[in-house]
């Protein structure tokens, strides 16, 4: 037993930093150590400088394009991707429809579909939940109807996270409505300018616009787009939520938000001293930062047992679990450790660059005006992917058996 | 970065593991724990004709040399089975102390006979007014001749009263709260001016509080350098700390396993009630708890000896902080999911939680980590 990672990792850590030094532009980086937004654009650089070096399909193994990386290289780019100010890889089209597509799609939708998701040319979104059919997947009313060579989509889909940026959606649908739940569902894969797709804002709680409605009024999606058999799509989506859950600890981002608690901590002031002295918000961030670390070694537990090819059981739950639960105990310590400055709230703050009006003094620091939207904003981690109570459900299930 | 444990260390595992199963079973648990010494000298023995008793003892003094992760695979066994007998105060912590002197020819000799089973020592350091500060040492001890005279009180002593040795520090120079003047002696359980307060823990284990008056002890029982013994006894109470972190791991995968086979079969309302998705929700957040206190375990077993002292300290106290608060989580809700059986003294549940209880307090709290960890992160 031993922590360190081996020579071969290390190698590999240095190679990831030595490429993170020098090619991940500065106005995203300095926007990701800030907590401002990114543009599409800026997502699109990124996946674009990722696939000039060979690692656009992150996760991917080599045949298809992909860098080939096991798990621990995986995670050790992720980390360090993470902590440097890389965005989050928008995970939609690399991570969700990108294996699915391997492991159950024909070569031509191989050919036609992996290498625009490598080089950020094409945005995906995921059409999974909607109204009535959220953490019962299953009970998903979307219709599909095959006509010809065609399916005839009708219905609603929510949450589309970053869908008013998307050319394609991967969704979920019905195409029996007779079978039992699980098995009347077929996974499809649509043009988001086919003719009868609307896209509406859902504006958050902080004031952004990352999620969307989407609804389908008989729009036409050819049946070669269909992802292996009919009524088999329930199989392809269970096998797409297992890997949504790779990498779900996000210990990488962590770290970085904790650095970032601590920076501002130390130059708070509380009766003249630094707030990162005061005896009780000093313990609030040791709590968190040693949770981060007992965290970081169960990650590193399941990755090992990985790579003695143990198979990943519903561990996966844990890491999400504990993982958001710490993210988001962060977020609300950055929120309070800028006591009163955490309640001026304008919309515009979350962009780089913005200033309050400069003809007056700025109430607070620029660094607080962004920290109580984000932390409102982070509620969303213990709620997708799976609640934590549906991750609860699945430990009691799957590891206690009951 | 590999968790895997070696074949060497999970026959250790097996081997103790198997032997506790077969004769320390729950029933002769309650036996020595009602017996007037509190521990078994036929267990004792057994365990030292097994080898264990010497897993610490270098090669030159007849043991195996082994260390922190050989010593983790067996505490996870003992603390499932409930083991009375001071194995980690005397296999773990004293010998840890001795093996820092190894050099010390009576200390060798002392070592070779606990490695067997024919000895048992262990080391008298906190204090009343200490609470695990382990610089905080007021007894006192004044050289004249050839001989050193004690005169102190050491507080609640794990299993004072089975040892033939005490290990005992105390200040030939400076204040409490220095490091530096701090001794260590070797006193026989017998010596004039040694007077034990004999009592059991609340989780059955023995312990006592120590008092020396006048007690004095040959030059040559000093174990060490004049006045530089703190480092030595720091790393044997953070290789203890360690070994407690591991045992604690093993008390709470017996009770989610207890609690997982309880909610399966107790019935209420017609059905299992292990069906009701708040005791379900629960056994999954006590599941958490545990694999977080075993990650921890391991950090601990990792890091003890590291020569690096404040990032050893550093990993100990984050280590003891999150196995502290879990044990604590894990005991109460195990309880709790076993209803009022949980609260009876006739079922082994209890008793794992008096021993969670115990080891959340020992070496100091999750609090008393907290606040360590958070003032070795500032420097």
């Amino acid at each position: 037993m031993r922590l360190e990672f081996n020579e071969e990792e290390q190698a590999f850590r240095e190679e990831v930093r030595a490429f993170l030094k020098e090619k991940l532009p500065a106005q995203i980086r300095d926007k990701v150590l800030n907590g401002y937004e990114l543009s599409r654009e800026d997502h699109v650089l990124w996946q674009r400088t990722l696939h000039d070096r060979g690692w656009g399909g992150v996760g991917w193994p080599r045949q298809f394009g992909g860098p080939g990386w096991n798990s621990v290289q995986q995670y050790i780019f992720d980390e360090e991707t993470a902590q440097a100010g890389a965005p989050r890889l928008i995970p939609f089209g690399t991570k969700m429809v990108a294996p699915v597509i391997m492991a159950f799609g024909n070569a031509a939708q191989q050919q036609r579909f992996l290498p625009p998701i490598s080089s950020g040319a094409e945005w995906w979104c995921q059409g999974y939940s909607e109204p009535g059919a959220g953490s019962d997947l299953a009970s998903l009313k979307t219709r599909a109807v095959l006509r010809g060579d065609h399916y005839i989509v009708s219905g609603q889909k929510t949450w589309n996270t970053l869908g008013q940026y998307a050319d394609w959606i991967f969704c979920l649908v019905r195409t029996d409505t007779a079978a039992k739940q699980q098995s009347g569902i077929s996974f499809l894969l649509i043009d988001m300018k086919s003719p009868g797709i609307t896209v509406r804002p859902i504006t958050l709680l902080d004031g952004g616009h990352e999620v969307n409605e989407i609804w389908f009024e008989d729009v036409k999606v050819p049946v070669e787009n269909r992802i292996g058999d009919e009524n088999k799509g329930w199989t392809y989506a269970k096998f797409l939520l297992g890997h949504e859950r790779a990498n779900i600890a996000g210990i990488g981002g962590a770290k970085r938000e904790l650095s970032r608690l601590k920076r501002i901590a130390a130059s708070e002031r509380k009766n003249g001293r630094p707030l990162i002295e005061d005896p009780l918000f000093a313990a609030h961030i040791a709590q968190v930062e040693i949770d981060l670390w007992a965290l970081e070694i169960t990650n590193l537990r399941v990755l090992s047992a990985e790579r003695e090819s143990k198979a990943p059981g519903p561990e996966a739950s844990i890491l999400k679990i504990r993982g958001t639960e710490i993210a988001q105990r962060i977020s609300e310590l950055l929120m309070r450790a800028v006591g009163p400055y955490a309640l001026p709230f304008r919309r515009e703050a979350m962009a780089a660059g913005w200033q309050w009006d400069p003809s007056r003094e700025p109430p607070g620091p620029r660094y607080a005006s962004t920290l109580a939207a984000a932390y409102m904003n982070q509620r969303k981690l213990s709620i997708f992917g799976g609640t934590n109570e549906i991750q609860k459900n699945i430990i009691s299930k799957m590891i206690v058996g009951l | 970065m590999n968790f895997e444990f070696s074949d060497e260390q999970r026959q250790l595992h097996d081997t103790v593991d198997r032997y506790l199963t077969d004769t320390y079973t729950f029933e002769k648990f309650r036996t020595v724990n009602a017996s007037a010494a509190g521990w078994d000298k036929t267990v004792w023995t057994g365990l030292g004709e097994l080898g264990v008793l010497a897993l610490n003892v270098p090669a030159e003094q007849g043991g195996l040399g082994f260390g922190p992760l050989e010593t983790l695979s067996v505490m996870g066994a003992c603390g499932k089975s409930l083991l009375l007998e001071p194995f980690s105060s005397s296999a773990v912590i004293a010998t840890a102390v001795l093996r820092a002197c190894a050099d010390d020819a009576a200390a060798a000799d002392l070592m070779t006979r606990m490695g067997s089973g024919a000895a048992i020592a262990v080391l008298a350091h906190y204090e009343p007014d200490s609470r695990f500060e382990s610089q905080w040492v007021t007894t006192r001890a004044r050289k004249s001749g050839d001989a050193y005279t004690l005169d102190g009180h050491k507080a609640v002593v794990m299993h004072a009263g089975a040892a033939d040795t005490l290990l005992v520090s105390a200040r030939v120079s400076g204040e409490p709260g220095d490091a530096k003047g701090i001794s260590l002696f070797r006193v026989p359980h017998d010596a004039r001016g040694l007077k034990l307060d004999v009592y059991p823990t609340i989780d059955g284990q023995r312990a006592a509080d120590v008092y020396l008056k006048g007690l004095e002890v040959p030059a040559g029982n000093r174990l060490g350098a004049e006045g530089g013994a703190l480092p030595m006894i720091e790393a044997a109470l953070d290789f203890g700390l360690a070994a407690l972190c591991a045992e604690a791991v093993g008390v709470m995968q017996a009770l989610v396993d207890a609690t997982v086979t309880y909610v399966q079969s107790r019935q209420q309302f017609g059905v299992p009630i292990g069906r009701f998705q708040a005791l379900q929700h629960r056994i999954a957040d006590m599941l958490i708890h545990l694999e977080q206190a075993r990650s921890m375990s391991y950090l601990a077993a990792l890091r003890c000896t590291d020569a690096n002292v404040p990032e050893r300290r550093r990993a100990l106290s984050a280590a003891k902080a999150v196995v502290g608060q879990s044990a604590r989580f894990v005991g109460q809700q195990a309880v709790q999911l076993h209803g009022g059986m949980g609260m009876t003294d006739e079922l082994i549940v209890s008793h794992w939680f008096k021993r969670l209880t115990a080891a959340e307090l020992m070496f100091g709290d999750s609090d008393t980590h907290l606040q360590r960890y958070a003032a070795l992160t500032r420097e």
